[in-house]
């Protein structure tokens, strides 16, 4: 299972998925209308990793992060 | 070194324990940057989220770079609710001599604000509004939104 967390002002209940890469969660992302925004602007991080490609593969345990845009001061 | 609190700042305190960690380290220069909740718009404060492992790693790698340049950067910000007045945001860097020091703020503020992974919410009428027209997306973003 790979869990999914959204951060942030996105309010969404975190996912757990089994998928392994990235490409697929953005298959199942794109269903999700509510998150049709969002995906045009966050970032995506794999263990606390930015990461900045969906050929990333994924691994029972592995969590991901989505990052909404920021403004931190 | 990163310092993260609940609410706003105790700006003097903070100022002084920074002034006073380096006092006997040989920096010729100590330049802080003090972020201040500001009133426009009919805000009562600002609330702010922080995802901290990022926001760790991030840090992280300024640390490196300003010790690539003999200087020394520290960072305090709040989480949670600050409101007018108060003070959100301090960075500041340590350095033998003004230049470095002067050049570093400025590159170290620019990628804070659009690099750290930290949410702005405007507290405007009792509500939280996510302050999404003054965020940047993080470099990198609108991957999962790509048609494979």
């Amino acid at each position: 299972m790979v869990r999914v967390e959204f951060l942030g002002p996105i309010q969404k209940a975190p996912l757990e998925l089994e998928i392994t890469n990235l490409s697929e969660l953005a298959i199942v992302l794109q269903k999700d209308s509510e998150m049709s925004e969002w995906l045009k602007n966050c970032a995506v991080a794999v263990n606390d990793t930015l990461v900045s490609s969906l050929y990333v593969d994924l691994k029972d345990g592995d969590r991901v992060s989505l990052l909404p845009p920021v403004c931190g001061g | 070194m990163l310092y993260l609190y609940n609410g706003a700042l105790e700006v003097t305190a903070i100022l002084k324990e920074w002034y006073e960690q380096e006092a006997g380290s040989n920096y010729g220069a100590y330049i802080p940057f003090v972020g201040t909740v500001r009133n426009e718009d009919g805000i009562e404060g600002l609330s702010f989220d922080i995802y901290e492992p990022i926001l760790e790693s991030w840090f992280k790698e300024w640390q490196e770079r300003a010790k690539a340049r003999g200087a020394v950067i520290k960072m305090a910000h709040s989480r949670g609710d600050v409101m007018l007045h108060e003070s959100s945001y301090i960075a500041a860097v340590f350095s033998p001599k003004r230049r470095v020091a002067l050049e570093f703020i400025d590159e170290f503020v620019e990628d804070f604000k659009a690099s750290a992974p930290i949410w702005k919410y405007d507290l405007k009428g009792g509500k939280r509004i996510y302050a999404l027209e003054r965020s940047t997306a993080i470099k990198g973003s609108g991957i999962l939104g790509e048609k494979s």
